[in-house]
């Protein structure tokens, strides 16, 4: 019975990965190989939350049988209404280990590996094992962080080392859908630009003429806070702060008389909620997983590079190529490999830059992740930074290490790796 | 999967680059290589100086504007500059850390000045943040208030203002309220 419903389940699939199609590749190969291709895949998925559990079940659906998920939330009882895999019993546990014990459970034969903590927590040798990464985030932090983690993975001689990020993000009736090959095509941050900004209130409107209930929550969040309660650390998890905020502006929003302050609109204002929307969220996990279908098998051509989504009113998609920035400060220059000397100083390595045939830097500033080595302007810093000139490398940096030099003379910025000879 | 790396090694035939392998140590961030180009292109003149508590952290440094007309002239004015890891996208928070008159300013040091907040896009720099807070001294605005006694006494009596800033500036108190000594 369990093996004819197995079987059942992957029909459709295996008939797609089993012939070629009027957009397979020529030298495309059907069949088992590709099969056993996309089973072997290990593919990585960011989030758990409302796209996360979408995507989870679609990719678990689509053949894919190693899955690894990463979310550093717990289960809130206003998600179970759009996140699927959670139930009431769930709220307060980890939402990576519930959805994963979930979709094992309900997809014979498929292994979800979660791990409960930030994407920031584990290293390069970590995401080098994936095939896939899938993102299904709500902030612009984490993923600028996994783009410039995966573009700097990139390594000339290994094509293992380029994953192919697929991300995909939802506002209300809002999302977005999109395939980048780190250091190929426009990355997160040669996209950074298309955000829409967080709509934000003057602060002296909240300060002194509030029009809106949300003025009201605003100014107990902003100011009436930092007045009366300077010495805790505001948490908008703590249901104490937010009961206080909530009176706050309650109080505030009688004295100007605006009705409509309440304790779920004071949570949404102070968390900065959007409502989600479950089928936005299934539109453009959908979206995601067949790209992610797609590079695993090569059946098809995969998206090239970004689809729109607009529900709010009737349903409109847009996809287009968005272009690779040159000046982009993660994937525009890339490092290049530099020997030198570890003995000779910061000022006789920064002549040596005005050499350089890809760019004379006349007047470089630079910097490690760590240390600023030497910053032309402004002039205080410049004193700071002016003793390290005459310093060694090898007591400035490692062995290895990557710099980051800027010059006025140029709008886009060069990094190096400086190995020592 | 395969296509995919032959386009690479196209591309990267054609720029003959250098490229770095293996495993590399931490990178710049890109906030803190947007913050050095910023820096570096900054106009400060002599009314404006910065000083970096830690020259290696160039994310968190203090402005002091002394401007040399209009009514706050003679006062030196610090501002915390706190730039976040999602900068530009962010903008940076700024803070004035002394208790100063001023109509845009409150109590507590909050600025009002709508490229910090509403009006912020990345294409801007530090540089126009820098001019923004410098126009706020030659300029006070009483119609976007945030000290709402300051922006009253600025629209409706104007040289009594210029009294309460100077006596303010000085270490005095205004309306009741202590104020710091700017002058030094």
């Amino acid at each position: 019975m369990v093996e004819i419903n197995q079987t059942l389940r992957w029909k459709h699939l295996y008939n797609v990965l089993s012939r070629p199609g009027p957009f397979s590749d020529e030298d495309w190969v059907p069949g088992p190989e590709t099969i056993s291709a996309l089973e072997s895949s290990k593919i990585l998925v960011i989030g758990a939350g409302g796209l996360g559990c979408e995507i989870l079940k679609n990719l678990a659906l689509s053949g894919f049988k190693d899955i690894h998920v990463i979310d550093m939330d717990t289960i809130d009882i206003s998600n179970l209404n759009r996140q699927f895999l959670f139930r009431q019993s769930d709220i307060g546990k980890p939402k990576a280990e519930v959805a994963a014990a979930f979709v094992e459970k309900r997809v014979k034969g498929v292994k979800i590996t979660p791990y409960v903590g930030k994407i920031q927590d584990k290293d390069e040798d970590y995401y080098m094992q994936f095939k896939i990464v899938v993102c299904g985030l709500d902030s612009i932090e984490a993923r600028r962080w996994i783009n410039s983690t995966l573009v700097s993975m990139v390594d000339f001689e290994n094509p293992e080392s380029l994953k192919p990020l697929i991300d995909g993000g939802t506002e209300g009736f809002k999302g977005q859908a999109r395939v980048i090959l780190p250091t190929l095509s426009s990355c997160i941050e040669c996209q950074l630009d298309m955000h829409a900004p967080r709509p934000a209130v003057p602060l002296c409107t909240i300060a002194t003429i509030p029009r809106q209930p949300q003025h009201c929550i605003e100014w107990a969040h902003q100011i009436a806070w930092q007045e009366q309660r300077k010495d805790d650390t505001f948490d908008s998890d703590d249901l104490e702060h937010i009961g206080w905020i909530y009176n706050a502006a309650l109080e505030r929003s009688k004295q100007f008389q605006i009705p409509g302050v309440t304790f779920q609109m004071t949570q949404g204002v102070v968390k900065n909620i959007i409502p989600a929307i479950a089928s936005t969220n299934a539109v453009i996990a959908a979206a995601t997983t067949s790209e992610a279908l797609k590079i695993a098998t090569a059946c098809n051509p995969y998206l090239e590079n970004y689809m729109m989504y607009a529900g709010e009113e009737g349903v409109y998609t847009y996809t287009f190529e968005a272009e690779k920035k040159p000046d982009c400060p993660v994937c525009g220059n890339l490092a290049r490999k530099m020997t030198v000397d570890p003995n000779m100083t910061l000022e006789a390595f920064i002549e040596t830059l005005g050499e350089r045939p890809e760019a004379q830097l006349k007047k470089p500033s630079m910097r490690t992740e760590e240390k600023t080595l030497y910053q032309r302007f402004p002039p205080q810093l410049e004193e700071q930074t002016r003793p390290n000139l005459k310093l060694k490398l090898r007591d400035l940096i490692e062995d290895g290490q990557e710099i980051a030099v800027s010059d006025p003379a140029y709008t886009i910025d060069f990094r190096y790796r400086l190995d020592f000879s | 999967m395969l296509k995919i790396w032959s386009m690479k090694q196209q591309q990267q035939q054609a720029e003959n680059a250098e490229g770095g392998a293996g495993k590399k140590k931490k990178k710049v961030t890109a906030a803190q290589l947007r913050v050095q180009r910023d820096l570096q292109e900054l106009t400060l003149g002599t009314t404006m100086k910065m000083t970096f508590p830690n020259p290696d952290d160039i994310l968190n440094f203090v402005l002091v504007i002394s401007p040399d007309e209009g009514m706050y002239k003679g006062g030196h004015f610090n501002f915390s500059f706190n730039v976040n890891q999602n900068f530009p996208h962010d903008p940076p928070k700024v803070k004035c850390t002394q208790k100063i008159y001023h109509p845009n300013i409150d109590l507590e040091g909050n600025v009002c000045l709508n490229i910090l907040r509403e009006d912020w896009k990345p294409v801007l720099n530090l540089n126009a943040v820098i001019v923004g807070l410098q126009f706020l001294f030659l300029e006070p605005n009483a119609s976007d208030p945030l000290n709402k006694e300051a922006a009253e006494d600025l629209r409706t009596n104007r040289e009594g203002f210029k009294r309460n800033v100077r006596s303010a500036m000085q270490g005095g108190m205004v309306r009741g309220v202590k104020f710091e000594d700017v002058l030094r």
